[in-house]
């Protein structure tokens, strides 16, 4: 992927054109960490692709000075599936919304997961159609007024990672739009990772559903409202890390107090795990961005991706058959000669 | 058909000139086989060939009953044919259900073989049969031979041991040795087919081996049959041959594409037939550095062949009707995109599921308009099984010179019918000459040097494939409309419609890098034939009988249905009429009436099967012989 590239500074990676939010908009956020990030991952422009489907997230790709496709509603997963198929020297990147990731393009998200196909998957969620102007999304909660919904919407949402995981997929992780830091380190991690990455970002549209994630990642109430996951160390949090997660012994999670029950009843997170069962229980275990939810790394488990997959079989094929020769195909079938 | 007569062996052997042969079954009869082995003992004796497999959308419909009969046709000759036939000469049915469903067909006087163990009550009730119609006399006129097939089979089978239930399923090999001898084929072909085809199961190998060889030595020995036939060697031009069927060429077609680009061939695909063996074709190619990708539906597929094509490569997706309407979507990006795509649908009857497995044209308005917006595409049609190869090799060259996604417009006739099909010379095929772009092709007001998606090239108007991993051509392309030369995003009026107007000029430009199309007129006729895709073969058969019947018609057959052939306003209107035979209600001559004000007739054909000769025939008689309308000064 990324080999001696001449070192790049943010600059180079911004686009000439001109960024389209709305001003305070999360998505300034999220662009500006990663145009922080790939110079420091040392990664080339020429070899950088973002596709991105349709919705706001979905402009992203015009503001990188890399390669990029802004494409159809949902579709990014299959056409940059094909993209990363057919050239397994590149570092692709998936951007997509709520709405474009899990309404109209729900088949295509969880099929590319399952598969593992190499590339990164970076889901803004604002839980609300923002292009549209406003109507509830498959992440909003029961009971949304908006446009669509005035006497309150229906549907039971998504939980973005409970899919992703029930999906299949070998790297899950949440970060948000108000901790640049965060979401750096979150995103590394989905670069290095081999096969599919998918990441969540809580992403505040300030106009259609200001606040949506203020309970949870508000500067004033981040450190009792955020879970922050770190791999081989015991699940805590609080101010004074006075919060832990236990397992029950029905085999279901809890927040505890660490006076209560002692350290060493803590749940030692661990990406690894083969088995997601834990992973989405903590996926699970706030009910919305209400109460204390989980961030970080998921799951990161080690599987071979479709690519990789392809590329051997392909070889095993042409070592058993030798390169593929037009003329003796042609003649493959039974043939006669009239002369 | 019938031209002489000769002895052999101390039997009587009549050479015909050609000869229909329909088997017919239950689909767990092993009809589609039968037909394909007899088929193929046919090539390799040298004949010209056209096949007609129709075959049920159901994988198994009840045993015995009229859906579920599958029935494979082919005409053999000693010259050069163009159809499977319009009426078989010589029927087999296995069961009462398959002798319903088919003997309409059957010419009169015709030659039926039936298994005559299959006409009991029970089967004869599930046909529909209120008596039996070997006993009541309804066949008369016909020559019936009633054989025993099953028992015989059966009694053939003893030695292996093997259970009747088990014995019984080669009865299909049984028919085939009759049919083999009756028409002296020769039999190596089918005894090595069957070797290979189930070596892994040698009961099957030796119970198919003996019920072959004893439906053969049953023809000789039983003495049922007054004569045997020859129908001799076809004089097809020198060459070396093979038998093929359109979605084999059309695959080839593809992968030699691929080769003669330099390009990697990237399949995107989910199933659906008539086209599923496209699929089923290129997976196994995969040595040829091919990306076969089954995607999770339609949607995808073509999503992941754009995708490809973005990176480098020749995206490809293979699918029918129902698939098409998915991929709208897709087709219209990648017109946007101008990125190559070729997109195949093997037509089949419509609308929504429609008849899965039968062969229409009715989507040739869909590729022509089937997308929102102004969203122009070329379209390229094969007219025989044989020449889906080079069609193919077409669609993919317009694709990729133009960078544009194609429409190959195959068809369920196509698909599954065979011919002898001539194989090419691969070093005479031409190359494809593809270029990407490597450096920039802009000066900004800076004097920087940059790179712009949507500079055009002046004389095609296709714009620079720039792939991913070129450094310094980094640039961003979308669905939103795109300032002309910089691919940036743009609302501006002016600017849309330019693209439009540019879109649709580059595709309609490529009307000067596609031959003319000719016409076979060599009496001056007043009126015209003009067809495209699958109706070929009918439509020259039936020019060819009009003519024998000393009359005069002209006929043109069209590869490319967008943009059309440079000369073909001038060709319409040196006609005083034009007829224009579809398996639709009139598409390519709504589309003709609208370019060239023509008044066009249709001959529409929507019966799940291609034109017969006789259809057309007629047709061109009706005009000939009724009055043109008085000249209008059109």
């Amino acid at each position: 992927m990324t080999d001696t590239a001449a070192a790049t500074s943010r600059k180079d990676w911004v686009s000439d054109q001109e960024v389209r939010w709305c001003p305070g908009c999360g998505d300034y956020s999220i662009l500006a960490a990663m145009q922080l990030l790939l110079p420091e991952l040392g990664a080339k422009r020429e070899n950088t692709v973002f596709v991105s489907g349709i919705g706001c997230a979905a402009r992203f790709p015009y503001y990188m000075n890399t390669y990029g496709m802004h494409s159809i509603h949902g579709r990014a997963p299959a056409i940059a599936t094909g993209l990363a198929l057919a050239r397994p020297d590149l570092d692709v990147w998936v951007i997509s919304g709520d709405g474009d990731a899990l309404s109209i393009g729900g088949n295509h998200l969880i099929h590319a997961l399952r598969r593992n196909v190499n590339f990164t998957i970076l889901m803004f969620n604002n839980e609300i159609y923002g292009l549209t102007k406003g109507q509830f999304s498959p992440t909003s909660e029961v009971g949304k007024v908006t446009k669509s919904s005035p006497f309150g919407s229906l549907d039971t949402p998504f939980n973005p990672l409970s899919v992703a995981l029930g999906a299949e997929a070998s790297f899950v992780a949440r970060t948000h739009d108000l901790d640049r830091k965060h979401i750096m380190e979150v995103f590394r991690r989905a670069y290095e990772h081999e096969g599919s990455a998918f990441v969540e970002i809580y992403q505040n549209c300030n106009v259609f559903n200001d606040g949506a994630f203020e309970k949870v990642s508000g500067k004033d109430v981040r450190a009792e409202m955020l879970i922050p996951l770190e791999h081989g160390r015991p699940i805590r949090f609080g101010s004074e890390g006075e919060h832990g997660i236990a397992l029950r012994s029905d085999g279901t999670l809890e927040i505890v107090e660490v006076a209560a029950v002692g350290e060493d009843a803590l749940l030692v997170h661990d990406e690894t795990r083969e088995n997601p069962g834990l992973a989405f229980q903590l996926s699970r275990i706030a009910r919305g961005p209400y109460e204390p939810t989980p961030i970080g790394v998921f799951r990161d488990v080690s599987r071979p991706h479709y690519g990789a997959l392809l590329e051997a079989q392909t070889a095993g094929i042409s070592s058993k058959k030798g390169t593929g020769d037009l003329a003796a195909l042609l003649r493959s079938g039974t043939t006669w000669t009239v002369s | 058909m019938s031209e002489s007569v000769g002895h052999a062996n101390g039997h009587k052997v009549q050479t015909l000139e050609s000869v229909v042969i329909r088997f017919a079954g239950d689909s767990g009869d092993g009809m589609q086989v039968t037909g394909d082995r007899f088929t193929a003992e046919s090539a390799v004796f040298g004949n010209d060939l056209a096949t007609l497999p129709n075959f049920p959308a159901e994988i198994r419909a009840p045993a015995g009953t009229l859906p579920g009969v599958s029935a494979f046709q082919v005409q053999i000759a000693a010259y050069d044919i163009l159809t499977p036939g319009d009426e078989p000469n010589v029927l087999v049915a296995m069961n009462p259900a398959a002798l319903r469903t088919n003997v309409g067909d059957l010419a009169k006087g015709g030659t039926l073989i039936v298994n005559s163990d299959a006409f009991d009550d029970r089967s004869l009730e599930k046909a529909g049969y209120d008596s039996n119609p070997l006993a009541d006399g309804t066949l008369a006129g016909y020559r019936i031979y009633e054989i025993p097939m099953t028992s015989l089979t059966l009694k053939a089978c003893e030695p292996t041991g093997a259970k009747p239930r088990d014995a019984e399923r080669s009865k299909n090999f049984f028919a085939l040795g009759i049919l083999s001898w009756l028409y002296n084929r020769p039999t190596d072909t089918t005894l090595d087919w069957i070797g290979a085809r189930y070596g892994a199961k040698p009961l099957v190998v030796e119970a198919n081996t003996l019920a072959f060889r004893a439906g053969y030595n049953f023809g000789e020995t039983a003495e049922l049959f007054d004569s045997s036939y020859k129908v001799p060697a076809s004089e097809l031009g020198p060459g070396e041959y093979t038998n093929i069927t359109g979605n084999t060429a059309l695959a080839w077609g593809l992968v030699a594409a691929a080769q003669l680009a330099g390009l990697t061939l990237f399949l995107g695909a989910y199933p659906i037939t008539p086209a599923s063996d496209l699929l089923h074709e290129l997976a196994k190619q995969r040595h040829f550095g091919i990306v076969t990708f089954q995607a999770e539906d339609e949607i995808a597929g073509a999503g992941a062949a754009l995708g490809a094509s973005f990176g480098g490569a020749l995206g490809v997706t293979t699918t029918s009707g129902p698939g098409i309407d998915l991929m709208s979507e897709t087709i219209g990006l990648a017109v946007s995109l101008e990125l190559p795509l070729v997109v195949v649908d093997v037509q089949r009857g419509g609308p929504s599921t429609g008849l899965p497995t039968k062969p229409e044209q009715s989507d040739l308005l869909l590729a022509m308009f089937g997308r929102h917006g102004e969203a122009p595409v070329p379209v390229v049609a094969p007219r025989t099984p044989g020449d889906c190869f080079a069609a193919a090799i077409e669609a993919a060259r317009i694709a990729l010179k133009y960078r544009t996604p194609v429409f190959l417009l195959s068809d369920g006739y196509l698909a599954n019918g065979s011919e002898p099909w001539q194989v090419p010379d691969v070093a005479s095929l031409p190359a494809i000459a593809v270029e990407f772009a490597t450096s920039p092709n802009h000066a900004d007001p800076d004097g920087t040097a940059s790179f712009w998606p949507y500079v055009r090239d002046p004389a095609t108007l296709a714009r620079p494939w720039a792939v991913p991993g070129t450094p310094g051509l980094e640039h961003r392309v979308g669905g939103i409309e795109k300032a002309d030369g910089s691919g940036n995003v743009s609302y501006d009026p002016d600017n849309h419609e330019k693209m439009t107007h540019l879109r649709a000029e580059k595709v309609a430009g490529i009307a000067a890098d596609i031959p003319v199309v000719e016409v076979d007129d060599p009496d001056g006729a007043e009126l015209l034939v003009l067809g495209w895709g699958s109706t070929y073969g009918a439509a020259t058969a039936a020019v060819k009988r009009i003519r024998a019947r000393e009359m005069s018609v002209a006929q043109a057959h069209l590869r490319h249905l967008n943009p059309m052939p440079p000369n073909l306003g001038e060709l319409l209107g040196r006609y005083r009429r034009v007829l224009i035979p579809e398996n639709n209600l009139g598409q390519l001559a709504t589309l003709i009436r609208a370019r060239y004000l023509v008044d066009a007739v249709t001959l529409s054909g929507l019966r799940g099967r291609p034109f017969r000769i006789g259809e057309i025939e007629r047709a061109i008689a009706d005009l000939l012989t009724v009055a043109a309308p008085e000249e209008t000064g059109r």
